[in-house]
């Protein structure tokens, strides 16, 4: 019997380690050869077809969307694990983030142009897109940093509230340094959803693909722009070209934050 | 002179009485041990009289606690705080550098001069007779320390606010008896300086290290006395069996 289920786990760790190399290795087969110049070009044309305004677009709705939703996300997380009762109210609302954290993101794409494109009459445009991702990876920070909160020893906080600490300077100063590399994963996994995103940003920040003027303007992030490269039809190779860059810049954030989530755990 | 007077205290987890009309007086400058078996309430003592039972949401308390005779639960708590510290059963340094962690309390009462900061760190560790262990390291990791080391490191923290009272809870029952015999040696070298009082559920180091003991039994005082007096001539019948063995 644990025969069969050594060999079981090994056979399905083997699969799903085949499938990603398999997708890594087409992308790379694929997009390799389709780099060119023409691709990193600063001004989009229907020629070059860059992707550099795109890259643009995605760092600024990035940037946009956690400056929103990492201070709400942990406040709120802060709040759940610290000041709440454990009642009924509070079970609900955790069990509501649980689901939002399951939702598609086309959900919130349509939710982002009702209220959003629609309603604030923002148009589509980069504040649009940007709200409607942070709306999106809220649950996910909460939950993140919920749960690195839960892990924090409650002797830690007894110790500080005994030195005479109130609780704000307990929560600041002992309790979320403890639970920063948790949170960091946290962000950093927000990161990922919204470079992936398309769906929800098709609906509110629209598909232009030059790089915006402001913040009203329209703009396509590089999983858009891709999808679109690629649903047009006429430029399947440079959309390859395209997912090999995205591709790269997903595995750097990766590779950056796991070094400096090690640095923080380290320094305790 | 008593340092905390205890008057007809009473305390409560929601319908189960914890502390039951309990009254003593806390002497000045002496170590106040209490014994007991588990669960007779004395942590629950203990955590009264610096409040740290304000945090556990079920407990109620009536009667009275004084501490220099100002009535503790009319007096600020995180002052109350400042001038009775409290060390835990188990070491729970922050994970943070040691001097980081000692000058926590006096940074959380408003010191912020580096100088100042240096010296209460040194002294501090001095007085928890830690300094020469620990004077090359003190910008490391306190988590990088042995557990009798944090223990006293932990004691370093609760003098660096200059309190008047230290409480500890069972500080040397998850430490080897080297570290413990260090422990000892150096509360009875703090006891002129503080008031101290102790939890322990070995009587061997109540004997030790305390003049008065007061021994606890389902939520009663049972017999509070000179430690001597108490371990050798017992007034009471349940005090005698504890001591000689015969239950708990
Ligand atoms: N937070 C709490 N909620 C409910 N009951 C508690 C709580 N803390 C302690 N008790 C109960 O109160 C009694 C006394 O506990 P405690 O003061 O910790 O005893 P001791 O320190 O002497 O072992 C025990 O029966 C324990 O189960
Ligand atoms: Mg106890």
């Amino acid at each position: 019997m644990d025969k069969i289920m050594k060999k079981l786990i090994y056979l399905v760790a083997s699969l799903t380690f085949a499938s990603l190399l398999g997708i890594v290795a087409y992308i790379v087969i694929k997009g390799l050869p389709n780099l060119s110049l023409d691709l990193f070009r600063f001004n989009y044309t229907t020629e070059n077809m860059s992707l550099v305004p795109a890259m643009i677009t995605t760092i600024i709705i990035t940037i946009i969307a956690l400056i929103i939703s990492i201070p709400i996300g942990i406040l709120t997380a802060i709040y759940l694990v610290e000041y709440a009762n454990k009642n009924i109210i509070m079970k609900f609302i955790s069990i509501a983030i649980d689901t939002l954290s399951g939702i598609p993101s086309i959900i919130y794409g349509l939710f982002g142009m009702i209220f959003f494109v629609t309603y604030l009459n923002l148009g589509f445009s980069i504040l649009a897109g940007s709200f409607t991702l942070s709306i999106m990876v809220l649950p996910l920070i909460i939950t993140t940093t919920r749960e690195s909160l839960l892990t924090v020893s409650d002797s830690l906080r007894q110790g500080s509230l005994a030195l005479g600490a109130t609780k704000v300077r307990t929560i600041f100063k002992v309790v979320l340094p403890c639970a920063l590399p948790g949170i960091f994963s946290g962000i950093i996994l927000s990161i990922g959803r919204i470079f992936g995103e398309s769906a929800a940003l098709i609906y509110t920040a629209g598909t232009v693909a030059q790089i915006p003027e402001n913040l009203f303007s329209s703009g396509r992030t590089l999983s858009v722009h891709m999808f679109a490269l690629s649903t047009e039809g006429l430029h399947t190779d440079k959309a390859y070209g395209t997912a090999f860059v995205l591709m790269i810049i997903i595995l750097l954030i990766n590779f950056l934050s796991n070094q400096v989530i090690k640095k923080i755990s380290k320094e305790k | 002179m008593s340092k905390i007077k205890i008057k007809d205290f009473n305390l409560f987890y929601d319908n189960f009485q914890g502390l039951k009309n309990i009254n003593m007086n806390i002497e000045e400058n002496k170590i106040t041990a209490f014994i007991g078996p588990s669960g007779c309430g004395k942590s629950s003592l203990l955590k009264s009289i610096n409040r740290m039972n304000d945090l556990v949401d079920s407990c109620v308390t009536n009667g009275n606690i004084y501490f220099d005779d100002k009535d503790i639960m009319k007096t600020d708590v995180t002052q109350l705080r400042k001038e009775i510290g409290m060390v835990f059963q188990n070491p729970n340094p922050f994970p943070m550098s040691i001097y980081n962690n000692i000058a926590y309390g006096p940074r959380t009462h408003g010191i912020k001069s580096k100088e100042e900061l240096d010296k209460i760190v040194e002294s501090s560790l001095r007085k928890a007779a830690l300094y020469d262990e620990v004077k090359d390291s003190i910008h490391k990791s306190a988590l990088k320390l042995s557990g009798g080391q944090q223990q006293r490191l932990c004691i370093a923290r609760a003098l660096a606010i200059e309190p008047e009272v230290l409480l500890l809870d069972e500080p040397t029952s998850a430490l080897d008896p080297i570290s413990t015999l260090k422990i000892e040696e150096l509360l009875q070298s703090l006891k002129d300086d503080y008031t101290i009082v102790i939890v322990t559920h070995n009587m061997q180091q109540a004997l030790r290290i305390s003049d008065n003991t007061g021994f606890f039994l389902n939520g009663e005082l049972i017999e509070f006395n000179e430690t001597d007096k108490l371990f050798t001539f017992p007034e009471n019948e349940k005090t005698e069996n504890y001591i000689t063995g015969r239950f708990g």
